[in-house]
């Protein structure tokens, strides 16, 4: 075992044991942090594959700005288990087997993939570093990012007349 | 059998520059707060704090040993863990930002060469936004888990105030960015410190201007104080905080003053760059370490005067109202931002394109 392995497993460990925390916790405050947690330990796995800007973006974008807002609701609607409607049994069951069917039909979309006998290259490839993503967007990708660009912008113009209101 | 190759001399390079600059922003975080007082009492035309030592420069010490001495409450209906988790993450999410900051070029320690920053890495300004976006938790978890109306208000009203601004001050550095074609700290100094290179104020004025005030609003300063508005919200967030944990909100405000004075150094004063000198030529008369100390001692006079900016204009300018908050940040701030981005794109084409038409 190498540093990088090392590595891999710990923050395998914290990812899986992250998403369990989320949905097994009673408090969805701790729901949000553990989420939060296991996003940083995604980033760990990207920065392994020498994806830094993606790493990075997860971070800002995911742990920084949109758990912030989850934390925001949560905490203004100051859910805990005292006030939380308790659910049917048989609903549980049923969310359970919709979980598992849908990781059947994950695993078996993924067992026949073609990028499943190719290795990750770990610390190796430059396609994640910040130049590289670049150019490769604004080359092969240009149109695909500049009609989500638009997107954005009319969530923006959307966003600026419900504010005007 | 576990074989860990790891360069044992790399490590303990790091691990020293690491404790270096963290004790280093510490004893800046404590004097700003001796200094905060003295400009306060100059501006208000009064002494400041005079008793403890000459010129009162004990009075951070007594204050940190009344902090550690005062008792130290936990509310009863508050969250115990998370209560204590949020003055802690403020804490580190103020010091980690000193990992990506260039303190000086090289020193030469044992025929080592040492460069003077913790990590180099090319997405270092993001990273510096990756870590403000995280400070956004200590504010609101300490704030939730208080169990207290103010506290949740007061948290509420810091985060959605750091949001709001991060955009501005995010889209105000795009606008450098184009310039420098670099996220790299690093690489951004050596280009103001290079012979005939300018600081990047001259070119960027104006994004200097909208980052200035955005750095104010995400360090919860005056003008922006709004999360600990004493005359709306008793004391803000860190309301039912007692002992170290209310010290380690306290210092985190300093020390995230420190961190942004070092950046705005750094991004658009040059950095280390001794101004009007010739650093390489410099570096040939004197040595490298020599010049790695006065390229440090630059870094720190400009950051000095930013963290005077910052207490001059607390002690001048009145607190914002919460709806003009917002409204400067979204509707002023952030068209300016674009606004200084285009425009900078368009130089930056014209430049390299020539003039098309």
């Amino acid at each position: 075992m190498n540093i990088t392995e090392i590595l891999f497993w710990l923050l395998t460990a914290v990812a899986l044991g992250g998403a369990l925390l989320v949905v097994t916790s009673k408090n969805p405050v701790y729901s949000v942090l553990a989420l939060i947690a296991t996003f940083f330990a995604l980033s760990g796995h990207y920065i392994l594959l020498n994806a830094q800007f993606l790493a990075v973006v997860n971070l800002i974008v995911y742990a920084g700005a949109i758990m912030v807002l989850f934390l925001f609701v949560i905490m203004l609607m100051n859910l805990n288990t005292e006030t939380e409607p308790q659910k049917n049994k048989w609903l549980k069951l049923a969310g359970t087997i919709a979980g598992g069917c849908f990781l059947l039909v994950l695993v078996a979309a993924l067992r026949d993939a073609d990028s499943k006998s190719t290795m990750a290259l770990v610390g190796s490839g430059d396609t994640g570093l910040i130049q590289n993503l670049g150019k490769a967007l604004f080359n092969e990708y240009v149109i695909p990012f500049e009609i989500s660009s638009v997107l954005f912008l009319s969530a923006m113009v959307g966003a600026v007349v419900l504010g005007k209101k | 059998m576990i074989q860990l190759a790891i360069d044992l001399a790399f490590v303990l390079e790091k691990a020293i520059l690491i404790g270096g600059i963290i004790s280093v922003s510490l004893l800046v975080a404590m004097y700003s707060t001796w200094a905060e007082r003295k400009v306060a009492g100059f501006m208000q035309d009064r002494l400041g704090p005079n008793r403890a030592g000459p010129f009162g420069l004990f009075q951070p010490l007594a204050d940190g040993l009344k902090l550690f001495m005062k008792e130290e409450i936990i509310p009863n209906a508050s969250n115990k863990f998370l209560f204590i988790l949020g003055p802690g993450l403020a804490m580190m999410t103020a010091m980690m930002t000193s990992a990506v900051i260039p303190w000086g070029k090289q020193i030469e320690i044992f025929g080592r060469t040492v460069d003077l920053q913790i990590a180099d890495i090319n997405i270092g300004i993001l990273y510096i936004f990756a870590v403000l976006s995280m400070g956004v938790y200590g504010i609101m978890i300490g704030g939730w888990a208080s169990n207290n109306k103010f506290s949740l208000l007061a948290a509420l009203r810091g985060a959605s105030q750091m949001i709001s601004y991060e955009l501005a001050m995010g889209l105000s550095i795009i606008a450098l960015l184009m310039l420098t074609g670099s996220l790299s700290l690093k690489t951004i100094v050596e280009l103001q410190s290079a012979s005939g290179g300018w600081w990047n104020i001259v070119y960027q004025p104006l994004g200097f201007l909208i980052f200035i005030v955005c750095a104010f609003a995400e360090c919860n300063r005056t003008p922006f104080d709004l999360p600990e508005a004493e005359n709306e919200l008793n004391f803000g967030y860190h309301q039912e905080y007692s002992s170290m944990k209310l010290g380690f909100y306290l210092f985190a405000e300093y020390i995230n003053m420190f961190m942004s004075s070092v950046l705005m150094a750094t991004l658009y004063f040059g950095g280390y760059d001794i101004p009007f000198v010739n650093d390489a030529s410099l570096i040939e008369s004197m040595g490298m370490n020599m010049v790695a100390v006065l390229q440090g001692l630059s870094l720190f006079l400009k950051a000095a005067f930013f963290i005077f900016v910052f207490m001059w204009v607390r002690w001048t300018i009145p607190r914002f109202r919460y709806d003009q908050l917002m409204h400067l940040g979204w509707k002023v701030m952030i068209p300016l931002a674009l606004i200084n981005m285009l425009i900078t794109a368009i130089v930056v084409l014209v430049r390299e394109n020539g003039w098309p038409f």
